[in-house]
């Protein structure tokens, strides 16, 4: 039938108009009045009652919602995390570092001496501008102390500001990342849900009981057989 | 709406200076500045709108937000461009012949803002009602082919040359269907006048005509270079074509020029077509701007949907194709009007009938035996795969 291919094509995209978009909008988006109350979790009609103007504000299409795109949880972001309470200032990041960028500086504490608590550390600065971030130096922690982080939205206008010292990795958010620490991912923790502070959470992933190793032994079996 | 501005003016002057006595020139005068003021106000805000409309839909269509920025919905995103063309660096290539090269763009913008002087935006509600006014408007809209070759030629560039060699081609093939399409219409009204055509549609003429409704739209398409006809700025073959040495406001002016012109065109189609400002109730501005946007919206969907022509399946589908369905509307046209006269009751339902009939199935014919329609009839052994790539074997095996 003539002139079909041409309609067809029409129709094509005819469809395409009514599907959802796939663009992903960056660091904010805009939202609509369904979108804004979504993102506030609130309905419309609350919404209308507490914020008329921003209702106003999201018909004119003006009204923006801040957007953090989810990464995966192994993602390996622009910081650390780091626990001060499990570190031992063995210095085994510094050591394994490539780059040389870890600097810590100890004194002997001289109390603790069995919860391995022998230095008490002076200096923990960690040279993030030039980083690689091969993570050598979460590999290498024996304690599971210092981790991936998930933030990337450090940019800076000077060098100086992109070294993470001991103060800012105390006082920082933590969100870890999970890359190389298998105990997060068997717990399924998101590091863009929830904020991981206590120390005691970050822990090393127990080995499994005896019972458990034979239980997955034999299911090997059994599904190989 | 001349007389009446005229009017309001000239009392409005005799509350305030009732000594001085001013002559008819300055009043007449001074209703041009204002109609003109309003017209062209009117339309540049149009062209603002269509761009950022163009580029939403367009990223609707190809499931993108589009710019959604700057202002509500993005709708000052085309101002801020507009801005920031303002502010660019003219250059002016060393061996371009510089007043011709400076005059170019203007002659294209010009012809388009006339074209609305001849349109009806209501049932009284025109600037000037020429009783050549179709004619007029097809004589206006070919200044655009002299643009666009005087651009290509002072710009002292090959590319822009093949560009405009190609554009003037598609002009002077495109103009006699465009040009014979119409006479159907001028046959049924026995009148050369747009506003007599608006007045004359009780049924919109694309039921009647819709032979002519075809070649007019896709003639008007190729006049004013859009999808699918927009070979003449082929990206891939010519970069920009006839625009490639143009830079800051003079390529702005090419860019106005051309947006104007869709909306020209699409204000044309339905004022021929679709009615104009005929409609129930509400006011014929709303009418004609509704039918306006959605011609646009069309001319739009096209640019998402339909590939580019070739030059030479252009110019086989100007002479080949539009121009026998014009020949042939024309002919069952003028026999069906000499069989219902003019005053005979229903006798746009009759002619409209008779176009339906026999006049249509003529498309399909003509577009049989220019073979465009293999869609359905396609020889699988003989389908090419994309360059670099050679059939593989699964293929070939599954296709037998």
């Amino acid at each position: 039938m003539i002139g079909f291919g041409l309609i067809k094509g029409l129709s094509v995209t005819f469809r395409n108009l009514f599907s959802p978009v796939f663009t992903v909008q960056y660091p904010d988006k805009r939202v609509g009045v369904f979108g804004l109350a979504k993102s506030k979790n609130k309905s419309v009609f609350e919404l209308l009652k507490e914020e008329p103007k921003q209702i106003l504000y999201a018909i004119l299409g003006l009204a923006k919602v801040k957007v953090k795109n989810d990464q995966f949880p192994r993602f390996r972001g622009n910081e650390f995390v780091w626990y001060d309470d499990r570190c031992t200032a063995c210095a085994s990041c510094a050591k394994y570092c490539p780059l040389g960028i870890i600097e810590i500086v100890t004194h002997a504490s001289g109390e603790n001496l069995q919860a391995g608590e022998n230095y008490a550390i002076d200096k923990f600065d960690i040279d993030t501008g030039r980083c690689m971030f091969c993570g050598l130096c979460v590999e290498a922690c024996p304690y599971d102390a210092l981790h991936m982080g998930t933030d990337f939205e450090r940019g800076n206008y000077h060098r100086a500001k992109l070294v993470l010292d001991k103060e800012t990795l105390i006082s920082q958010d933590k969100n870890p990342s999970s890359w190389f620490r298998p105990q997060f991912e068997e717990k399924e923790y998101n590091p863009w849900a929830s904020n991981l502070s206590d120390y005691k959470e970050a822990g090393r992933h127990e080995k499994p009981s005896d019972e458990k190793i034979k239980q997955n032994w034999v299911n090997k079996r059994k599904f190989n057989g | 709406m001349f007389e009446f501005i005229y009017n309001i003016l000239d009392f409005s002057f005799d509350l305030v200076i009732k000594d001085i006595k001013f002559e008819n020139y300055i009043l007449t005068g001074l209703t041009g500045v204002i109609i003109a003021f309003a017209v062209i106000n009117g339309v540049l805000g149009g062209v603002l709108a269509l761009i950022w409309g163009e580029r939403r839909l367009l990223g609707r269509f190809q499931q993108r937000t589009g710019p959604n920025r700057w202002g509500p919905q993005g709708i000052l995103t085309s101002t801020a461009d507009a801005v920031k063309v303002m502010f660019k660096e003219d250059i002016v290539p060393e061996e371009a012949d510089r007043y011709i090269f400076n005059v170019a763009p203007l002659l294209l913008v010009i012809p388009v803002f006339i074209i609305f002087s001849v349109i009806p935006f209501g049932i009284s509600l025109y600037a000037v009602d020429i009783n050549v006014s179709a004619l007029f408007i097809l004589a206006i809209t070919s200044i655009s082919g002299l643009s666009i070759i005087c651009a290509a030629w002072a710009s002292a560039n090959r590319i822009a040359i093949f560009s405009a060699l190609r554009s003037v081609a598609m002009l002077i093939s495109y103009e006699i269907p465009v040009g014979l399409s119409l006479v159907g219409i001028l046959l049924i009204c026995e009148s050369m006048s747009v506003m007599d055509i608006v007045i004359y549609q009780k049924i919109p003429f694309i039921f009647i005509q819709p032979v002519a409704a075809i070649v007019f739209f896709l003639g008007s398409l190729a006049e004013i270079n859009r999808t699918p006809f927009d070979l003449t700025e082929a990206e891939s073959e010519l970069a920009a074509g006839y625009q490639n040495d143009y830079s800051g406001m003079k390529w702005g002016l090419f860019y106005l020029g051309e947006f104007a012109a869709a909306i020209a065109a699409a204000t044309v189609f339905s004022t021929l077509f679709l009615g104009g400002p005929n409609g129930p109730f509400l006011p014929g501005i709303f009418w004609l701007t509704v039918k306006v946007v959605a011609v646009l919206f069309f001319i739009i969907w096209i640019r998402a949907s339909w590939p580019r022509f070739r030059i030479d399946q252009v110019l086989n589908l100007a002479w080949k194709g539009l121009f026998e369905l014009t020949l042939v509307n024309i002919i069952v046209t003028s026999i069906a009007v000499i069989i219902w006269t003019d005053g005979e009751s229903n006798r746009l339902i009759y002619i409209g009938l008779a176009n339906w009939v026999f006049a249509f199935p003529f498309v399909i014919l003509i577009f049989k035996m220019l073979k465009t329609s293999n869609y359905k009839n396609t020889n699988k052994e003989s389908m090419t795969y994309p360059i670099g790539s050679d059939t593989p074997k699964f293929i070939k095996e599954k296709i037998k």
